[in-house]
């Protein structure tokens, strides 16, 4: 990236300072072969942001610098900045540094007529030949103003000074202390307008920021917001912003978030890797133990995690955390999950980034966890806060790191309004929200929104129990939707209900029966009844035949007593 | 050293010996105009008791940290104690004088 910058603008040529952050803003470094003025109020860092410059040029980029020191004495210098991880000593010893302590004292001194200040020329040049120097410090060279009389001879003197420097080359670094309507009290910046950067230390609500600006830099575009930046045991640590900005690659990849039916929920997957994920809800609504169970699903594959608890400590988290079966501290053991605690109010805000930032460097986790986000707010505001959200989470896209942040709503206001207003920053948002039915509280979760993914639009009841957080459905039915016991009872309402039901049914059905049977019995006894009137016929065409075969037997008995000659067959023929 | 041997000055006792070294950088006018000056307002005022060193800073340009000159030119007055230093081309004689703790002949 940087080095596409540079030969964009081929025209400038810079210099790497080696602070982090600083090169990014602007755009490179400082101009190569300029003076650059650095102006601040007292302890602002000037004086820190040169020997940074020096060091970082004789230890990562070969270039041997000189330190002009108008103020401390190489020794006290050696010892202040040695709390940062700087050996002078060392660099000194090996000529990739020299410090030059310049003490005027202006009781000595007498004028008597026209000078120049030819002796710091040779005293500068004398410095720079002999460690064969690239880079100048002049820390801070306004002391002159104080220590010499006549302005007017310093004034075309420190100009001649500037150009001097230009014309050897040196990329140089002037410190001037901020005056009251201009940007340094003697007006440097009037010789020195290459390159200026503003270094600013504001105290609000009793918390202390430092911020950056480059104020300009002639031929070069460069960052021109305020950054924060500080101070720490490695030095001076600039924070820009949008050093990353949107060009993050994205995967597909899913993760679990560790509850089989919030994976689910969303889409059936989990989240995916390197988004970030917001979960909100009022107090107790078990937003700590969504984000655990993200954690044990990560240190289960063996991922790195990270838990920022901004509220609870390490141990009082694992112990909260083993009462719904979640053991935390088996990762902790094994490396795999780092707890950072921290009450916020412990120091700034930008501290608190860096000294994040750091962590994630160090450990290199995969997942990221902050708890609760919203307890920042109280050393800030919150449109700083965001502004820190948005910085720390460039970070963690960057390195496909999935964050999830925990926010606190207030009861009273909007649930769906995040308090830092960092809902846009959140790729999935799950909302946990109370449900007051029948003189309880339940739990219930949302997914309020998941970009890529298709999700359920489902409130679930969402119960924490000692195996876990559990998710289940909400009763939803004509009266409404129920949870909690009331959902329990409207079960048991329901089951009743049925079951009398089918009692009814089973009586109709035994009732039928009966009356089947008496059917039945009625359709027997016709039978039978008819079956009896049958025989009776069956009788009487029998008898009746009898008696027609004995009526016919008669006659012809009669016949034969009668002796009639000729028999009916014969008579007939 | 050039001090004689001899009790230290007093309050108001001149010593005897004064050390002086003019920082200089090459030939230029200032630095020719300075050591001119100089040598008139010693020789006006004390005659036979001093002694000027000349340092030319573009030949020995690391003696300039000892005495932390930065003006040049400057008129270091090593003794009598305490150092006293004087920047500028001496012309303003009142002020070498007043500069120099020695008081002018009246």
């Amino acid at each position: 990236m940087v080095k596409e910058k540079v030969r964009l603008l081929r025209g400038l040529q810079k210099v790497r300072t080696g602070i982090e952050g600083l090169d990014e803003i602007t755009n490179g470094g400082l101009p190569k072969g300029r003076p650059t003025l650095v102006c601040g109020g007292a302890g602002s860092g000037k004086t820190l942001l040169g020997i940074e410059f020096l060091v970082r040029g004789a230890t990562q980029f070969n270039e041997p610098g000189v330190f002009m020191s108008f103020e401390e004495s190489a020794e006290e210098l050696t010892k202040n900045v040695a709390s940062l991880g700087f050996d002078l000593n060392r660099l000194i010893a090996s000529k990739r540094l020299l410090v030059d302590y310049v003490h005027i004292e202006r009781s000595e001194i007498e004028e008597t007529g026209e000078y120049d200040l030819e002796g710091l020329f040779i005293r500068l040049g004398n410095a720079i030949d002999s460690i064969g120097a690239k880079r100048v410090v002049l820390d801070t060279i306004e002391s002159l103003f104080a220590g010499l009389p006549n302005p007017s001879i310093l004034r075309a003197e420190l100009r001649r000074l500037f150009r001097w420097l230009k014309k050897k080359g040196m990329t140089a670094v002037i410190t001037g202390e901020r005056g009251d309507n201009a940007l340094t009290r003697h007006g440097l910046e009037e010789y020195v307008s290459d390159c200026v950067i503003l270094l600013d230390h504001r105290v609000a609500n009793q918390i202390s920021t430092r911020r950056l600006r480059v104020v300009k830099y002639r031929g070069s575009t460069h960052g021109t917001n305020e950054f924060p930046f500080l101070i720490d045991e490695r030095g001076l640590a600039v924070m820009p912003i949008t050093s990353l900005g949107l060009r993050h690659t994205v995967t597909n990849q899913r993760i679990s978030t560790g509850i089989p039916r919030l994976d689910t929920m969303l889409g059936g997957k989990g989240y995916f890797r390197g988004s970030s994920i917001l979960v909100s809800g009022t107090a107790g609504t078990g937003k700590t133990s969504v984000a655990a169970h993200f954690v044990d699903a990560a240190c289960r594959r063996g991922e790195r995690s990270i838990f920022f608890a901004f509220e609870e400590s390490p141990s009082q988290v694992t112990r909260n955390m083993r009462s719904i079966g979640i053991n935390l501290q088996q990762w902790v053991e094994k490396g795999l999950l780092r707890f950072c605690a921290e009450r916020p109010t412990v120091y700034g805000l930008e501290a608190h980034l860096a000294s994040m930032h750091k962590s994630i460097e160090q450990f290199k986790p995969k997942v990221v966890i902050v708890d609760p986000v919203t307890n920042l707010s109280s050393v800030a505001s919150e449109a700083d806060v965001k502004a820190m959200l948005i910085r720390l989470l460039d970070q963690m896209k960057f390195n496909q790191i999935t964050a999830l942040f925990t926010t606190l709503t207030a009861a009273t206001g909007s649930l769906e309004q995040t308090e830092v207003g960092i809902s846009s920053l959140a790729d999935t948002w799950l909302l946990l929200r109370d449900i007051e039915i029948g003189g309880e509280r339940n739990r219930g979760l949302y997914i309020l929104k998941s970009r890529g993914m298709a999700h359920s639009n489902q409130i679930r009841e969402f119960l924490l129990t000692d195996k876990g957080v559990d998710l289940i459905d909400v009763y939803v039915g004509p009266s409404g939707v129920l949870t909690g016991s009331a959902r329990i009872s409207q079960e048991a309402q329901e089951r009743d209900v049925e079951s009398i039901r089918e009692q009814e049914i089973e009586r109709k059905r035994l009732n039928v029966e009966t009356k089947r049977k008496a059917l039945e019995a009625q359709i027997a006894s016709l039978r039978a009844q008819f079956q009896a009137e049958e025989q009776e016929l069956k009788k009487l065409t029998e008898q009746e035949k009898m008696r027609q075969n004995g009526v016919s037997k008669l006659r012809e008995k009669i016949a034969g007593m009668r002796k009639e000659d000729t028999n009916s067959e014969r008579r007939k023929r | 050293m050039r001090r004689k041997a001899g009790g230290g000055p007093g309050k108001n006792a001149k010593p005897d010996t004064w050390e002086l070294r003019l920082y200089v950088a090459g030939q230029t006018p200032k630095s020719l105009a300075a050591f001119a000056n100089l040598k008139k307002i010693c020789e006006e005022h004390l005659k036979g008791k001093y002694h000027i060193e000349v340092v030319d800073l573009l030949k020995n340009p690391q003696l300039a940290s000892g005495d932390q000159i930065l003006a040049i030119p400057t008129l270091v007055r090593k003794l009598p104690p305490p150092i006293k230093k004087i920047i500028g081309d001496l012309s303003n004689t009142l002020r070498v004088l007043v500069g120099l703790d020695v008081r002018p002949k009246t």
